[in-house]
């Protein structure tokens, strides 16, 4: 298992700054090797030996889901890869700045010669501080992109103002208030901040809590889902910080204190996703059985769902179970019902 | 359950080792030499008390196939290269922007196939490469046992097509993506393996489709047996046969099921002459295992990587095995 090679998943839409980074990941001196499969392969600079094109060619799976894509191209490319065990340490996947980042995380989970070889770290967005709210508007793979991430570098952050970057944090949180934010200049980051991030080991879904903005630090102890409630209003001021409401992304935070009965919530869970998979980007979940000493961690990308027990709960611990969804047009009344009805 | 238990019998003694040094990719006999296809650079002629190592690739090898005669192989330094008995080898193509050689195939009369992303080309033994783009990346490269046609694997279907003729390529169509190709020794049948745990098929004279699903994993390893009656699949935790005797192929009926353990298989080798098939399990087991009493011979202990490769020499007498990690060897069975 700790074995598995890797993956980092590089999205952003065209012009962010991906390519920056990635030359930025190569170049410092951490002693490891990568191997790269990128995309318009060869018309941008990138020095490192492994480096691959890839097709981004999307495959939808013969198993009546519509929404359960792989990326054929990666699947070829990494078993092409495996061929050079130990000349690298780990993968890096640079997309388009048009690709569905869904398909690249669903290969790691339905292919089984990849899923048994490599891992899927995180999937890390560049977003351009200064137009990423237009394309929010306009690019429906740019808000993909931010909603599915682990890890989001708000990038070329000296072209806009602070307000400016204020605002650009606030869509982004409208949207998915469970990524890293990191604020860069020329994508400039500590390496270790985007890779190594575990984000899809189940093993490491310890907080799932909401990031906060800065701004948000006199306010600790306000809803975190408040931002729901507020349907019509696309924004609205609260404490001094501006709070969005993106019109088909959302987020949707359930928790409850009360045990939960595993006969009632594994049925609802996978009639939820099968009915339900193509609305959810990605879902994440602590759980807490009834008469159960162990914590479930679950996680799911559409209609994949991947979950274990994960750990004995602690003493004192308190035996809370959370579940988040970032999602597009979550229908969440009914989802928010279906949680509760599976209380013990 | 045979987990290596001691009443199996046992042919390990016959086995010599042979220190591969790196993933083997394909194994594969020339004349009688031994010959492993590894993971990059190399192909080891492992004669009996002459090991030689012959450079064929700048890198990574992705592909290989082999017809008794010569092995040629597919690199991701763009290579296709075809290696003799003499161990002399020959660049039959470079391509020239360095894309990966994903797939290739031996044809008549000295013809090579090969594919980059959704591009098939075909170089007879005399002549001009030809070339046939599919709409998506080629999944695998079959040549038809009669005639001189390639069958080409890809989504939503394989594409079957005459290098010599101007005529358009035949589709054949089904859904999903595909990922391995096949025509049956009497060239009855075309068999594909997909992205999904299913094989499919097609009665060529009719189109008939044929779905052969049940796998837990993808199949991977695809060989028919003897007079093309089985076709013997990995992709499960038992040998997968689908019977291939009657004119209607598979259609409707159960494949049989031997040699079950709790690994998964993921190379399967059938004897040339008689019905026995070389089954190589992902813990580096290797078993023989007879069709018709499911009767099983035990070949290789687990141990040193999941097997990778398998192949018996024309007479049936030696058995190569190879795994990922680097090891290997050939069992005499004369």
């Amino acid at each position: 298992m700790s074995d598995k090679i890797p993956v980092t998943v590089l999205t952003g839409y065209l012009g962010a700054g991906k390519t920056t980074l990635l030359n930025r990941i190569l170049s410092e001196p951490h002693g490891k090797k990568y191997a790269v499969i990128v995309n318009e392969f060869g018309e941008i600079g990138i020095d490192n030996d492994l480096i691959v094109g890839a097709d981004e060619e999307v495959f939808e799976m013969n198993n009546g889901c519509i929404c359960c894509t792989v990326r054929g191209d990666l699947i070829r490319i990494i078993d092409g890869l495996m061929r050079r065990k130990g000349k690298f340490d780990a993968i890096i996947v640079e997309t388009t700045g048009l690709a569905d980042p869904a398909p690249v995380a669903q290969t790691f989970f339905v292919d089984d010669a990849v899923g048994q070889k490599t891992k899927l770290d995180a999937v890390v967005t560049v977003a351009d501080a200064k137009w990423l709210k237009d394309r929010l508007k306009d690019a429906p793979e740019a808000k993909n992109q931010i909603a599915f991430a682990d890890v989001i570098l708000i990038n070329k952050t000296d072209l806009v103002s602070e307000p400016e970057l204020r605002e650009v944090e606030a869509r982004i949180r409208g949207i998915n208030p469970y990524a890293k934010l990191h604020r860069t200049l020329r994508s400039a980051i500590p390496l270790d901040e985007v890779l190594g991030r575990n984000a899809f080991d189940l093993d490491r879904i310890l907080d799932i809590e909401p990031q906060f903005l800065e701004a948000d630090d006199h306010d600790h102890d306000h809803d975190h889902d408040h931002h729901h409630d507020h349907g019509d209003h696309h924004h609205h001021d609260h404490g001094g910080l501006k709070h969005y409401h993106d019109e088909d992304m959302q987020s949707l935070s359930l928790k409850t204190d009360k045990p939960l009965s595993a006969d009632k919530f594994f049925p609802w869970m996978q009639e939820l996703v099968a009915k339900d998979g193509p609305a959810i980007l990605r879902l994440k979940g602590i759980l807490a059985f009834k008469d159960d000493p162990e914590r479930f961690v679950l996680q799911g990308v559409h209609m994949i769902l991947d979950g274990d027990r994960q750990r004995p709960w602690k003493e004192g611990e308190k035996r809370e179970s959370r579940l988040v969804f970032i999602g597009r047009q979550l229908p969440e009344e009914k989802i928010r019902q279906g949680f509760e009805s599976c209380i013990a | 359950m045979t987990d290596a238990s001691s009443d199996t019998p046992s042919v390990i003694e016959r086995t010599r080792p042979i220190a591969a040094g790196a993933g083997v990719v394909a194994a594969a006999f020339l004349t009688d030499t031994p010959v492993f296809v590894l993971g990059e650079e190399t192909l080891l002629f492992a004669a009996k008390d002459n090991e030689t190592r012959v450079a064929a690739h700048g890198g990574g090898i992705l592909t290989a196939v082999s017809d008794g005669t010569r092995i040629v192989t597919g690199g991701d330094d763009g290579k296709v290269v075809t290696t003799d008995a003499a161990g002399t080898t020959t660049v039959i193509a470079t391509d020239a922007k360095r894309r990966w050689i994903d797939h290739v195939a031996i044809g008549p009369d000295g013809a090579t196939a090969w594919s980059v992303g959704k591009q098939a080309f075909v170089k007879p033994g005399k002549g001009d490469e030809r070339t046939q783009e599919v709409p998506s990346s080629v999944g695998g490269l079959a040549f038809a046992p009669k005639g001189f046609r390639l069958a080409i694997a890809h989504y939503n279907g394989a594409t079957l097509w005459f290098p010599n003729a101007a005529a358009k390529p035949d589709a054949m169509e089904w859904k999903g993506s595909h990922t391995d190709v096949m025509f049956s020794p009497d060239g009855r049948f075309l068999v594909t393996a997909m992205q999904e745990p299913t094989l499919h098929g097609w009665r060529l004279a009719d189109g008939k489709h044929m779905r052969m699903s049940g796998y837990a994993a993808k199949v991977r390893s695809m060989a028919w047996t003897v007079a093309g009656k089985w076709l013997a699949t990995s992709g499960s935790t038992q040998l997968i046969l689908w019977p291939f005797q009657g004119k209607d192929g598979p259609m409707g009926k159960q494949p049989e099921l031997l040699a079950p353990r709790e690994q998964r298989v993921m190379v399967v080798a059938c004897h040339p002459t008689q019905e026995i098939v070389a089954v190589g399990y992902d813990d580096g087991m290797v078993l023989l295992v007879r069709i018709h009493d499911g009767a099983e011979v035990l070949a290789r202990s687990p141990g040193d990587g999941s097997v990778s490769a398998l192949a018996w020499n024309t007479s049936g007498t030696l058995l190569a095995f190879g795994t990922e990690d680097g090891a290997a060897g050939v069992i005499d069975l004369a």
